[in-house]
């Protein structure tokens, strides 16, 4: 089994054409815990998790998995903000990624016919990825994202644009990865999400993390005070 | 003007009886266009999804080559072919000059560029959609490819029903390539020109139509991909 925790982030940043996106961050991470990042809009969340996904260039500092990076890399998986369909069916979608890793085409699509199910699109497998709504959509990238079974599972908020009963359907699918033992690194920016997942909070700002700690403290004894303000729901830059 | 009725209703007779001359040209020029089609696109399409994927050095040059040559006079295809191919030219010695595969050739070198530009532009946009997601999942540079050309197959067919249209219109380089030869290497384009010249306009006019009905077919199956396309149904 490799082991890809802790991971140590040591003052690590990612710059485009000259402007620093986010960082030097330092961050250790463990195993296990949900980690949910936070904070403003532009502070750097959607940077901060390409970054440690590898998917953004690493321009200074230093991310250290417990085992080589590119092997790392295989048991990480990556949903976006804006889930990408590709031009294939439902079932197609969920089975790609096996496929593309050298699977059997009877059992990937097995595999992808059970996460279809555990995400609620048994109904939809023959149906154009890009057909779907935007719950949907969202609930087939993360059956694509988990059908690998990642150690890692990163999502940009995952549920920016969707309504409440889209969002429980996908909490429940998240937690349940976190029982079976994926570490969830995440962004959002509804609190109320953020305190049913996190298990640890990252709040940043402005690129830099201002502060960390266990979701039970930083949700009720915030140290600084601009968490304090953000958990307010005042303005903060 | 009585010339040009009595010529229509010949040449639709021929048509309609199936003239023997009629059909064998116009097979030799579907048997023509479609082997260079295939060729073509064998090469074409690759290089497309190359060329969408991967930052190479010289990557911005082909594109820009390609380009070029889209714009290309067949005649001076033609001519380049031919010496080339005739008896003093460096593959002189295949002896393929006046055959029908001096003529595939030169489509070949005509519709290339056409077919890869056209398919490059849709894979480009197909990747920027997909360039994330494949990059997160770590697909292999020759997996991208497969999984562009796949998902855009659509657009790679209107890419290459343009191609055959083009090839199948051509006259300029088969009829230097070629030579017209009857029975030979006489097709759509090359016999309607010589029929034209000798006056008679019942055959050409026939041959005209066969020319006109394929390609009536290519723009409507062009238009109806390009329409599910649009649609998301593939
Ligand atoms: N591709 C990019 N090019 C230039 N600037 C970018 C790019 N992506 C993000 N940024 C900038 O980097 C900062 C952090 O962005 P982002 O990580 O998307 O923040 P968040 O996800 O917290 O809203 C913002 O100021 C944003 O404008
Ligand atoms: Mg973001």
């Amino acid at each position: 089994m490799t082991e890809l925790f802790p991971l140590k982030v040591r003052g690590a940043a990612t710059a485009r054409r000259g402007k620093m996106l986010v960082g030097p961050v330092d961050l250790d991470l463990c195993g296990q815990k949900a980690c949910v990042v936070i904070g403003p809009n532009g502070s750097g969340k959607t940077s901060l998790l390409r970054l440690l996904h590898g998917a953004a260039r690493l321009h200074r500092g230093t991310i250290t998995w417990a085992c080589p990076t590119d092997e790392a890399r295989h048991h990480q998986s990556f949903v976006f903000q804006r889930p990408v369909m590709l031009r294939r069916s439902v079932l197609d979608n969920i089975a790609y990624p096996l496929l593309v890793h050298g699977v059997k085409k009877p059992a990937a699509l097995d595999a992808a016919r059970d996460w279809a199910g555990r995400v609620g699109l048994t109904e939809m497998l023959r149906r154009p990825a890009t057909v779907l709504s935007g719950g949907e959509q969202q609930k087939l990238a993360l059956a694509r994202a988990l059908v690998t079974r990642p150690k890692v599972l990163f999502l940009d908020e995952p549920c920016a644009a969707l309504d409440g009963r889209a969002m429980r359907e996908i909490e429940a699918i998240l937690t349940d990865a976190k029982t079976a033992g994926t570490k969830l690194i995440m962004t959002t920016h509804d609190m109320g999400q953020a305190r049913r997942l996190a298990d640890e909070v990252v709040f940043l700002l402005g690129g830099l993390v201002h502060e960390t700690g266990p979701a039970t403290t930083f949700f009720d004894h915030p140290e600084t005070p601009e968490a304090r303000a953000f958990l307010n729901g005042d303005i903060v830059e | 003007m009585t010339d040009l009725w009595s010529g229509l209703a010949q040449a639709f007779w021929l048509v309609v009886t199936l003239d023997a001359e009629l059909v064998e040209i116009s097979a030799r020029s579907l048997q023509v266009s479609l082997t260079a089609l295939v060729i073509a696109s064998l090469i074409a399409m690759p290089l497309a999804a190359l060329l969408a994927v991967r930052r190479f050095r010289w990557r911005r040059g082909v594109i820009a080559i390609l380009n070029a040559l889209m714009g290309l006079p067949p005649v001076v295809v033609g001519l380049v072919v031919y010496v080339m191919l005739s008896r003093s030219g460096p593959l002189g010695v295949l002896g393929l000059l006046f055959t029908p595969a001096a003529m595939i050739i030169a489509q070949i070198i005509i519709v290339v560029p056409l077919i890869a530009s056209i398919a490059h532009q849709s894979l480009r946009d197909l990747w920027q959609e997909y360039h994330d997601l494949l990059i997160s999942m770590n697909v292999s540079q020759w997996q991208k490819m497969k999984t562009l050309l796949w998902d855009a197959r659509r657009a790679l067919l209107t890419a290459s029903l343009a191609g055959f249209g083009r090839a199948i219109g051509e006259v300029g380089a088969i009829m230097i390539v070629g030579g017209n030869i009857d029975h030979a290497t006489r097709v759509l384009t090359t016999a309607i020109a010589l029929e034209t010249g000798k006056g008679d306009f019942a055959l050409a006019l026939a041959l005209g139509f066969v020319l006109i009905g394929l390609a009536i077919a290519v723009n409507l199956a062009i238009h109806w991909l390009s329409r599910t396309e649009r649609e998301g149904r593939w």
